[in-house]
């Protein structure tokens, strides 16, 4: 069934943007990432205009977000004062982002600079839960292990501590507002929710258990993503609501579909399927690098 | 096949000055907007009377493009003239905008776009129909001066042009747009009865962009243009479509808070009928 997108201007397969949202919803629910560094790619793919895709999908990402962090909420893995310390970290560093990407934009290559931002993000934090994850799954096989809480390291001697219940934490709150700015920084460069970085910050960098890193996350992007939304909404009319509307079907459910499987699945494992995902994510942007093009040319709208 | 009897001479000639009447020379770049209206004294031996099957296209939620039927007849108060029989060319375009060609280049391992030209205007879809292979039926100088094919529908660039040519440029252009159906040559597509009554069927493709259209209808002798007739087909939004576009370009902060709002009722009832589901 081909549908007309009134604002992205072309027509599609209803069934395969419900798809696409479905598939991205399963991902939101499982991991607790919002999905934009898929949604948004599986986008140009099919012919949406790069604007129009980025704004839209950070309209899904809201809609599987509260749908996810809904279902979070009951099962109480959300440490709301954490998600609250993280999202004014987030809004502070996503204005500073919008300010680094109109300089780039000004400097030309921001395409460049968007693309070789996810290959280096990407590569790294997949490299890195990966080894974990791996390293976690081997320790846990061998009994008589005694199981730490979790590791004490320099995070946990800044001054200003506050106490997060919910993650069982009494840790200072310097470094979870400076990982909100900078996730909310890269976030806003790259054009996505930024749970992909913000999941892995909580785990290795703040030492939050997994089991409320993936609602917290959700809570936090569900904000951030509502406002960049309403920010390209506003200054440059590219969010489709028709496109969102069918992504969000799909998505929905999907998010839905992911969280009971998350619950019955084991968190190193969850986490190594995150890792793979995010490298073969990773890995297909670098090979478009780096290999040569079928086609040297491009068309971009505009005499800009 | 060229066969010039003197009768033909004359008639051409006659041609030639009552259509460069309609498009002084020198002024290319203006396309004329109407029916080339018929010199007064002495009107063209033989000129186009023409309709379309419809006038306007509506763009609708299920959308996925249109057909446009161009059928028309040759006029003429004498019989029809011996020499190289006549053809037809017909094109649709759609309001032109402009465009950035990119060519990426390797720098230090990687692809980057390296250079680029700018194309003041290039329209968003451009579709000739013809009786006959084009390079056949039509002079240069005739293609120079109405723009008929591809290459010449896209008009002046923009700023400096920094590269040594700027023909591979608008060769992709060219190239991509033909493979996304934006732009199209279908060559012996119109059929021409007893040199007297043509149709075209033209296709629209389902990525549309609203707008001012325009098909134009080039009667031609010789691979000359002996006379013109434009129609304008307006493209347009209807119903829900239009709705939603105004709202997103009228009162954006209302529609980003509907979006909004249809984003959070949504997982919020996604997660209240899944919690019904799970235990009932």
């Amino acid at each position: 069934m081909q549908i007309y997108l009134p604002i992205a201007e072309v027509s599609v397969n209803a069934f395969t943007l419900i798809g696409l949202g479905g598939l991205v919803g399963v991902m939101s629910g499982l991991f607790g990432v919002g999905g934009g560094f898929l949604i948004t790619p599986l986008l140009f793919f099919i012919g949406i205009p790069p604007a129009i895709a980025v704004a839209t999908g950070a309209n899904q990402v809201v809609a599987s977000s509260v749908s996810g962090v809904l279902a979070h909420v009951k099962r109480k893995s959300v440490d709301f004062r954490m998600g609250g310390v993280l999202l004014a970290g987030g809004l502070v560093g996503s204005w500073m982002g919008v300010w680094v990407f109109t300089l780039l934009q000004e400097l030309g290559q921001v395409d460049l600079v968007v693309q070789l931002c996810y290959v280096v993000f990407l590569g790294l934090i997949g490299m890195m839960m990966l080894q974990e994850s791996i390293r976690a799954l081997r320790r846990s096989r061998k009994p008589g292990n005694r199981k730490r809480l979790h590791q004490h390291n320099w995070v946990h001697r800044w001054p200003g501590k506050v106490k997060f219940r919910a993650s069982g934490l009494y840790i200072s709150v310097i470094p979870p507002l400076l990982v909100g700015v900078a996730v909310g920084v890269l976030a806003a460069i790259m054009g996505v929710g930024g749970g992909f970085i913000m999941v892995p910050a909580m785990i290795y960098l703040l030492g939050m258990p997994t089991r409320v890193v993936v609602g917290t996350s959700l809570f936090q992007i569900t904000f951030v993503t509502a406002f960049t939304t309403l920010m390209h909404a506003v200054s440059y009319n590219t969010v489709d609501i028709m496109l969102a509307v069918l992504l969000i079907v799909g998505g929905v459910v999907g998010a839905q579909i992911g969280t009971t499987l998350g619950a019955k699945l084991r968190a190193e494992q969850l986490r190594i399927l995150l890792a793979v995902l995010v490298l073969a994510v990773c890995g297909k942007l670098a090979l478009d690098l780096f290999l040569t093009p079928d086609d040297l040319y491009a068309i971009k709208p505009g005499i800009g | 096949m060229r066969k010039v009897t003197a009768v033909f001479l004359l008639l051409a000639l006659s041609c030639t000055a009552s259509a460069q009447s309609t498009v002084p020379p020198g002024n290319a770049d203006a396309l004329p907007i109407e029916a080339a209206p018929p010199d007064k004294i002495t009107p063209p031996a033989e000129s186009v009377v023409a309709g379309l099957s419809s006038d306007s296209v509506a763009i609708t939620a299920s959308f996925d493009g249109s057909d446009i039927l161009i059928y028309g007849a040759i006029k003429r108060e004498s019989p029809i003239p011996q020499g190289p029989p006549l053809q037809v060319i017909v094109t649709v375009e759609a309001p032109s905008s402009g465009v950035t060609v990119w060519r990426k280049e390797r720098k230090a391992g990687i692809w980057v776009n390296a250079q680029s030209v700018r194309i003041g205007a290039a329209p968003g879809f451009y579709a000739v129909a013809t009786t006959a292979d084009l390079e056949d039926i039509l002079l240069p100088e005739w293609d120079n001066r109405y723009r008929i094919s591809l290459p010449l529908a896209m008009r002046a660039f923009a700023g400096q042009v920094a590269v040594e040519s700027a023909v591979p440029f608008t060769e992709a252009l060219i190239r991509i747009r033909e493979d996304e159906g934006l732009y199209r040559l279908d060559e012996g597509s119109v059929s021409l009865i007893d040199q007297t009554l043509f149709r075209a069927d033209v296709s629209l493709p389902a990525n549309l962009v609203e707008g001012a259209y325009k098909t134009r209808i080039f009667l031609l002798r010789d691979g000359q243009v002996i006379d013109v007739f434009v129609a304008p087909i307006n493209v347009r939004k209807v119903g829900l479509e239009r709705w939603l576009y105004r709202l997103a370009f009228d009162q954006p902060f209302l529609y980003g808070l509907m979006s909004l709002l249809v984003a959070v009722a949504a997982g919020w009832g996604a997660s209240a009928a899944f919690q019904k589901l799970r235990r009932p």
